[in-house]
């Protein structure tokens, strides 16, 4: 079976810094590092802290863009996508696009840019 | 009498500058620094301090919005060559700093880098960001107000403004919203977002329930000044030249709006001699340069802001209150409810419809909008009502009303005229 883990945490100013200079800290090194030993480590991102969120939603044919991450209290993760577009703007088209635009919404959050499993599993081996 | 010596000269050159070329420069700025506002704010404060050290020695430069973002652009590059992490970003501007030298000389030739203003204004006003972030950044940026000015204008701690121009540089950033004017499908979205950002600033300052006479003043210039940099900028577009006629009409008004005990003044009432004529004319100017530009568009419907303007300029044309011809006014509205159906349009329809037939037309009109319960809480809709049966003679049930506008208006000059009012109906 294949599982997501769904990080959810409170968010500090310090968070909304560190997205500007990423590092892995020690916790987290050493838990995507476990991971990688088990052998069951598939993916893994590091998302921007919810000020940086977008939310798209579609009705009557108009795409109604919002700052910020807000959900309709009724509405749960439903599951995701990656895409990779050159800004916000292309992201954004794209987000109309999916079903959950019509009648749910979809939240664009920028992904961090972490150093790759590779260099982490170097620093693993390495330690 | 002493002349103004040269420093004060050149201090009035460096004042116009900032407030004629700041916007202008700190676009070009940011393209140029790859979209990085908060370096281009810096460079350009750097720039301003330089020319006041060397303008009074050297001379006011010929085209001072050019030595400006000279000035800026060889400080920014100082910065990043101080910091070698950043060599790749060198690299980087440097092959763009040829592009921007020849645009740098354009500048104040023939209005050049307006692409520049208007990519900016599109970033700033982008609907990914919060509409006060918009309004704070469009300001600060555009507009050249500094942060306690912008506090200042909507009466928020300095420190909140402050922080909420970080954010909303940092949301740019962070999440990629680019530098750049949208195109095709998705231009008339984000400009309809531009606009309603701009119409805001416009109304803070011309409804303003409270706070300062002249900063709010200086919000309805701001507003009205990129407005009309919009319609200048997309002269094909309708709705631009729509909301700088809105703007300026409305503001044609403003001597008139308030009056000497402080109560606003309805349009029946004002004096019509304190209509500023010339505006009336730049506004009327700016509403045929739309309806024309509406006309040329393929899918052609009239906008929001025009149709307003339009109902605005019936008004402003009309010199004796008396001949306003309130069939036409209804009948725009009409048209306003079917492109931005709300109930405010609907109780101004009503109103006009009272004028232009009878009091109880009007009325019935009201009271459809009131039985839909949208615009419970709002002052105006029992306001209208109290008006309308005040004039049917219905005096007992206009002092209700007029009671129930006072209980739910905050803004001092509107409830020194309910009182008026209510006073006449009991009197």
């Amino acid at each position: 079976m294949r599982y997501m883990l769904l990080i959810y945490g409170e968010e500090t100013q310090q968070d909304d810094a560190s997205d500007d200079a990423p590092e892995i800290s020690p916790p987290w090194l050493e838990y995507t590092s476990w991971l990688l030993r088990e052998g069951i480590h598939s993916a893994g991102e590091r998302l921007a802290t919810s000020s940086s969120a977008t939310t798209i939603r579609v009705r009557d044919g108009n795409r109604l863009v919002t700052d910020g991450p807000f959900a309709e209290t009724k509405e749960v993760l439903g599951g995701y996508y990656i895409i990779d577009c050159e800004d916000l703007d292309k992201a954004l088209e794209a987000a109309a696009r999916c079903p959950a635009a019509f009648g749910g919404s979809v939240e664009v959050r920028p992904i961090i840019g972490m150093p790759a499993p590779e260099t982490v599993r170097a620093a693993n081996t390495a330690g | 009498m002493t002349s103004a010596g040269p420093s004060a000269e050149t201090n009035a050159a460096i004042d116009r500058a900032y407030r004629d070329a700041y916007g202008s420069v700190l676009a070009t700025l940011i393209r140029f620094l790859g979209g990085d506002f908060d370096a281009a704010e810096e460079a350009l404060a750097d720039a301003f301090a330089t020319a006041l050290e060397t303008w009074p020695r050297d001379g006011i430069p010929t085209t001072p919005a050019a030595w400006l973002t000279t000035a800026a652009r060889n400080r920014a590059v100082d910065r990043i060559r101080r910091d070698k992490r950043q060599a790749e970003k060198l690299l980087l501007l440097e092959r763009e700093a040829a592009d921007t030298e020849v645009a740098a000389m354009r500048l104040g030739t023939e209005g050049g880098l307006a692409d520049d203003r208007l990519r900016l204004i599109f970033t700033c006003c982008h609907p990914a960001l919060a509409l006060d972030a918009r309004v704070a950044l469009t300001l600060r940026t555009l507009g050249g107000l500094t942060t306690p000015e912008i506090a200042r204008a909507f009466l928020v701690p300095e420190a909140t403004l402050a922080q909420r121009l970080v954010r909303a540089k940092r949301k740019i950033r962070q999440a990629g919203i680019p530098y750049r004017v949208p195109l095709g499908e998705e231009l008339p979205e984000r400009l309809d977002s531009v606009l309603a950002t701009l119409y805001l600033v416009f109304n803070e300052g011309y409804l303003a329930s409270t706070g300062d006479t002249a900063v709010r003043h200086e919000l309805c210039a701001e507003a009205i000044r990129l407005a009309a940099l919009v319609a200048e900028l997309m002269p094909d577009r309708a709705e631009p030249h729509g909301l700088l006629a809105l703007m300026l009409l409305q503001d044609s008004r403003r001597e008139a709006r308030v009056g000497r005990d402080g109560s606003i003044a309805l349009l029946d009432e004002q004096d019509r001699a304190l209509w500023d004529r010339a505006e009336i004319a730049r506004g009327v100017a700016a509403l045929d340069r739309g309806l024309a530009a509406a006309a040329r568009l393929s899918h052609a419907s009239v906008g929001r802001y025009l149709l307003q303007a339009a109902i605005a300029a019936e008004h402003a044309r009309t010199v004796d209150g008396r001949a306003t011809d309130w069939r036409a006014i209804a009948t725009l509205y009409q048209a306003l409810a079917r492109v931005d159906p709300s109930p405010i349009v609907e109780l101004n329809r009503a109103v006009a419809v009272a004028q232009a037939e009878d009091p109880a037309a009007g009325l019935a009109l009201l009271d459809e909008v009131a039985a839909r319960g949208e615009l419970a809480g709002y002052h105006l809709l029992p306001a209208a009502r109290a008006d309308l049966l005040r004039r049917l003679g219905r005096l007992a049930e206009a002092a209700t009303e007029y009671e129930r506008a006072l209980s739910l208006c905050d803004n001092d000059a509107e409830r020194r005229f309910l009182r008026r009012r209510l006073a006449e109906t009991r009197g």
